[in-house]
């Protein structure tokens, strides 16, 4: 039998499906996904379809008819309980046992969920799915009291979404500063002002208590104050899903342990996306990464590995984030920068900030400033010369210090 | 509906019909065209759909926009006529256009 049951038909999972056709596989393509939609595009969620710029249409990853053509047999809606790798076999949902010669775990991750006393009131949302968006965007109306719960990227893409539909916005969040998790303190005060400047009202250092409300939601407890609250959107981090690889016996450790081919502890069993934990030989680290290129790279591996092809896993992490008509794109990690160099115009809200470690470039925060990011990507590594970097009339790869010769 | 055209590096060549109003990244993407990524699925951020635009076409297609241009502008295998397919829409102007495709994607 030749068959690659996917479970998980989310970025990572139908980009493995269509690379395992690309790659002229002629065997059964089995996908299961427990949302019923096909793969779509969740960044857009808290960007263009939450603020209605694109319908939803436009947000699926391909046409219903691509799937057809291709032979990819799409079961949505059915998720999978229970894999058992002694006899390779799924059980669906409705007790469907299915077995399988090659088995991709493309599972994804979940919101961090709140259990704090009235967490499950009318009006409190997460924003994972495109389901939970359609609910969230017909109770964003004008005038309404939103409470962000949760100073990260999702939450401030909200934000800055609601600001602009005409909701009143307060994002109250744990740490001292924003973004605390995932950027610098440079960055994070950039993003702190472009909110305020809008109208956002930000709470540091405070955590919430308790939701007040019978059925539905009225306010948010936080020490003896209580906040005026309509709604509600908890954007706290994410947990991989990991327990149906764990109930199989599958090695995990915050999230699917896989190696560069994204194999598993199993043989003929992959993983790929949110939910795994896997090495990067560029980082020299084992890691865990939400971003959508990771999904989509790790699925092209893992549809390679199962083709025999030997394709390992080497790629520099890189990801984006919207908020109002700024756009800002990220290579790297910053926070493993030691020393930064700023290239470009702050007030003008076009600027890059490179980060360097042992005078390597090892990150590029840029906002609207897409060339610094393409430069980022290309130059990964590379050593600079600080001092003409800062001079954005001098041409980046004049930058450059010539210990390497281009590619 | 609109026939585009891509042409691989290697010569081989596959005509679509396109309905109008999708990009032409998305209609290599449907058909599984190799050598279009499109890792950020159309936002103009990862330059994985980069394309040569035939000559020919050029006038009709027109030039990059400025963030295209940007995402673009390290490029080793840019050219003047390369566009980012996700930022072209087809349409009945467009019906006929040819594509050529790079030999690697960054
Ligand atoms: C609002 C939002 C904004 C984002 N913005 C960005 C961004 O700007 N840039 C970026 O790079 N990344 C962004 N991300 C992160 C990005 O969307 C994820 O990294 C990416 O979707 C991961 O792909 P995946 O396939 O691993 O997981 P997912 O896309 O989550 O897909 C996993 C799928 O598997 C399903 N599933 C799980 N278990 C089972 C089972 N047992 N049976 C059947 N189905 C199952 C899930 O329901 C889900 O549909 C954003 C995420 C969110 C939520
Ligand atoms: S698909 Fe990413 S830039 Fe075109």
């Amino acid at each position: 039998m030749d068959r690659v049951i996917i479970i998980g038909a989310g970025q990572a999972g139908g980009q493995a499906a269509a690379s395992l056709r690309q790659q002229t596989y002629k065997g059964e393509i089995l996908l299961f996904g427990d949302e019923p939609h096909p793969p779509y595009q969740r960044p857009l969620l808290s960007k263009q379809y939450l603020s209605s710029e694109e319908e939803q249409e436009r947000i699926f990853l391909r046409a219903e008819a691509f799937y057809l053509k291709h032979k990819i047999t799409l079961r949505l809606g059915e998720s999978i309980e229970k894999i058992s790798p002694n006899v390779n076999s799924v059980t669906t949902s409705t007790g469907e046992q299915i077995r399988y010669r090659d088995l991709i775990l493309a599972l994804g991750s979940r919101p961090r969920t709140l259990t704090i006393p009235g967490s499950d009131l009318r009006g409190i949302h997460y924003l994972r799915t495109l389901d939970h968006v359609d609910v969230i965007k017909s109770e964003m109306l004008a005038g309404k009291k939103l409470v962000i719960i949760g100073g990260g990227y999702i939450g401030l893409e909200v934000a800055s979404v609601a600001v602009k539909i005409g909701l009143d916005v307060l994002i109250i969040e744990t740490e001292d500063r924003i973004l605390k998790r995932v950027t610098t303190e440079e960055m994070s005060a950039f993003y702190h002002q472009l909110h305020v400047d809008r109208g956002v009202q930000i709470c540091l250092n405070t955590s919430i208590a308790s939701f007040s409300g019978q059925e539905n939601l009225e306010g948010v407890v936080c020490g003896d104050k209580v906040v005026p609250a309509d709604m509600v959107i908890v954007g706290i981090g994410i947990v991989p899903n990991t327990k149906l690889a764990q109930a199989a016996g599958i090695a995990c450790d915050n999230g699917i342990s896989t190696d560069e081919y994204c194999r598993t502890s199993i043989d003929n069993i992959y993983a790929a996306g949110d939910c795994t934990h896997h090495p990067n030989p560029i980082l020299g680290r084992r890691l865990r990464l939400e971003s959508v290129p990771n999904a989509m790279e790790q699925a092209k591996v893992a549809a390679s590995n199962i083709l025999g092809k030997n394709k390992a896993y080497a790629a520099v992490p890189w990801f984006w984030s919207d908020q109002y008509e700024h756009k800002l794109q990220m290579v790297g990690f910053s926070t493993d920068g030691q020393e930064q160099c700023l290239r470009g115009d702050k007030a003008a809200k076009t600027f890059a900030i490179y980060y360097f470690r042992d005078q390597r470039l090892v990150a590029v925060d840029a906002v609207n400033a897409p060339a610094d990011f393409a430069a980022g990507r290309q130059f990964y590594d590379r050593r600079f010369d600080l001092k003409k970097l800062s001079n954005i009339d001098i041409d980046i790869k004049d930058c450059l210090m010539d210990d390497q010769i281009d590619h | 509906m609109s026939k585009i055209t891509f042409v691989q590096h290697d010569g081989e060549t596959q005509t679509l019909d396109v309905e109008n109003g999708l990009s032409v990244m998305n209609a290599a993407v449907d058909n599984l065209i190799p050598g279009i990524d499109a890792d950020c699925g159309g936002e103009c951020n990862c330059a994985t759909c980069h394309v040569y635009v035939d000559e020919t076409w050029m006038p009709k297609v027109g030039l990059p926009g400025a963030m295209e241009e940007a995402i673009m502008s390290l490029n080793p295998e840019r050219q003047s006529n390369s566009r980012l397919s996700c930022q072209i829409k087809v349409s009945d102007e467009l019906d006929g256009l040819v594509v050529n495709l790079p030999e690697f994607q960054y």
